[in-house]
């Protein structure tokens, strides 16, 4: 794995990848670059057997107050088309671990849509989200509107674009944003905790689980029971399933290998 | 550096005193704003451990300026662009704020003492409820802070009534921390405000936090609370210190780290 990114830290301590934005100085402002460091290694993530589960958080006060506008503001539409702007971030929806987000400070346009890639939200009390970029004459481009109405729904999602009004944490956790809420101070061992207690289960069923319930998203019920049941199926031929359930019947503590 | 504020940091508390004396202190939007940037700037300030709000001259503060009242003024207004955006300041405060009502607290005035974490009375100080002597409410964070200090049925009774309430009524229903005589009035306040600043400034702000949480939160929720909170207390330098203090039978020496 390559260890320098222009961008961001990247580390793995025991099942956890660990990725770190590291912008400091401009709240981790996120730039193509970032994107395109994070893609690279939660895609080495994803292949490497050590690492469970991925932590995604932000250096500094912030986890990511938008994106690069310097970056941006001179392109055209064709300037976004030719790039393909936004490749990397369907490359992201497509990351088979789950990942788990830590914020604190603003999570903020692109930040906010980096958030909504997270599959678990831990946030730190004075976290805000939003999506302000309606203030520039502008909108949400990867993914923004999408996933925020997929999560709460048509009628605060539109809201909330519109007025591009901040989302502090207790909404956030009200509306299903995010899981927890904990003191800024412990967050990022509340959220290592949190993400320990997932990477010790077993890993093929929370791979097929992540699987399944991103495809309840986006399909019928019907289409998705069929999924869910071949994903169940597809248990019974792992190792882990036959440890897990020897271990529930000799009433001990299961061994997962991830096979 | 404010305008109609004076603010000074003696011994790691901030001092800052409302300063139109002629008017009995009243509120402008300047009042507010320097309320509200001297909060700040004491919040920020790691040589400041605790906050002192006074009044310059007999009163306290006497609410809005009325002369600034105008027939057409949308209230709902001025109390989202001047008062609210001061209530949250003080609200969200991390450090102990005094507030030493050295006379009347009328109006704003009141809900500015009960937007504070502890009040020191002169004996000549008094609170009054005067907004519904001009057909007005409580506003300022008033009836938010009122019920949870004295319970709603007092609260209901000094809103719709509006009678003056002498120290020592504040005293006996729950809403001064201490009444001073008039001799000892400085003195006092100065030892108070100081006794706190060498307090373990962390635990308080962790207490001051929790307590405004528990007010909307499930006794689940505030348990998990207490233990985070625990956590980072657990790690302060100033429980160390608390601990060896205690052992070494000596009296402890916090730094608020």
């Amino acid at each position: 794995m390559n260890n320098h990114y222009e961008c961001i830290e990247a580390s793995i301590t025991g099942k956890l990848g660990l990725i770190n934005l590291n912008r400091p100085k401009v709240l981790n402002a996120i730039n193509r670059q970032m994107v395109s460091d994070i893609l690279s290694v939660m895609e080495d993530f994803d292949e490497n057997d050590q690492v469970r589960v991925i932590v995604l958080c932000g250096n500094g006060r912030a986890f990511a107050a938008g994106a690069d506008i310097d970056e941006m503001a001179a392109d055209d539409a064709i300037d976004f088309e030719l790039r393909n702007q936004f490749k990397d971030w369907d490359r992201l929806a497509r990351i088979k671990k789950p990942i788990i987000g830590a914020v604190q400070g603003f999570a903020l346009g692109g930040g906010f849509e980096l958030a909504l890639c997270c599959d678990l939200l831990l946030a730190a009390d004075d976290a805000e989200f939003g999506f302000p970029e309606v203030n520039l004459g502008v909108m949400p481009g990867a993914g923004g509107t999408q996933r925020l109405t997929k999560l709460v729904g048509k009628t605060k999602a539109m809201e909330w674009l519109f007025t591009g009004k901040r989302i502090g944490a207790r909404d956030a956790l009200q509306f299903g944003i995010i899981n927890r809420i904990v003191a800024k101070e412990v967050l990022m061992e509340e959220t290592l905790k949190f993400a320990g207690e997932v990477a010790n289960q077993a890993p093929l069923s929370i791979r097929l689980i992540k699987e399944s319930v991103l495809k309840a998203v986006d399909v019928s019920l019907d289409e998705g029971m069929q999924f869910e049941r071949k994903n169940f199926y597809l248990l019974f031929s792992t190792e882990d399933q036959k440890e897990g359930m020897s271990a529930f019947q000799e009433k001990r503590k299961a061994n997962f290998k991830g096979k | 550096m404010f305008e109609t504020v004076k603010y000074e940091v003696n011994n790691q508390v901030a001092l800052i005193t409302l300063n139109r004396p002629e008017k009995l202190n009243a509120f402008t939007e300047q009042l507010n704003k320097d309320l509200e940037r001297a909060v700040k700037q004491a919040n920020r300030d790691s040589a400041v451990r605790c906050l002192v709000i006074t009044g310059e001259g007999r009163a306290f503060c006497s609410g809005e300026d009325l002369a600034g009242v105008k027939e057409d003024m949308d209230h709902g207004e001025v109390l989202r662009r001047r008062y609210n955006p001061m209530v949250m300041e003080l609200h969200k405060c991390e450090k102990p704020i005094v507030a030493a009502v050295n006379g009347v607290a009328a109006g704003a005035g009141m809900s500015l003492a009960l937007a504070c974490d502890f009040r020191l009375l002169s004996e000549k100080a008094s609170f009054i409820e005067a907004f519904i002597h001009v057909g007005l409410v409580p506003d300022a964070g008033n009836l938010y802070y009122l019920p949870k200090l004295i319970g709603h049925a007092k609260a209901l009774e000094l809103a719709v009534l509006g009678e003056k309430i002498s120290a020592q009524m504040a005293a006996d229903i729950g809403l001064a921390t201490k009444v001073i005589p008039l001799d000892r009035w400085g003195m006092e306040v100065t030892a108070f405000a100081e006794k706190l600043a060498a307090m373990p400034t962390t635990a308080i702000r962790l207490i001051k936090k929790n307590l405004k949480a528990s007010w909307d939160h499930s006794l689940e929720e505030g348990l998990e609370k207490d233990a985070q909170a625990q956590r980072i207390a657990g790690l302060t330098s100033d429980h160390r210190e608390g601990v060896h203090a205690f052992l070494e039978k000596r009296n402890p020496v916090f730094t608020g780290k």
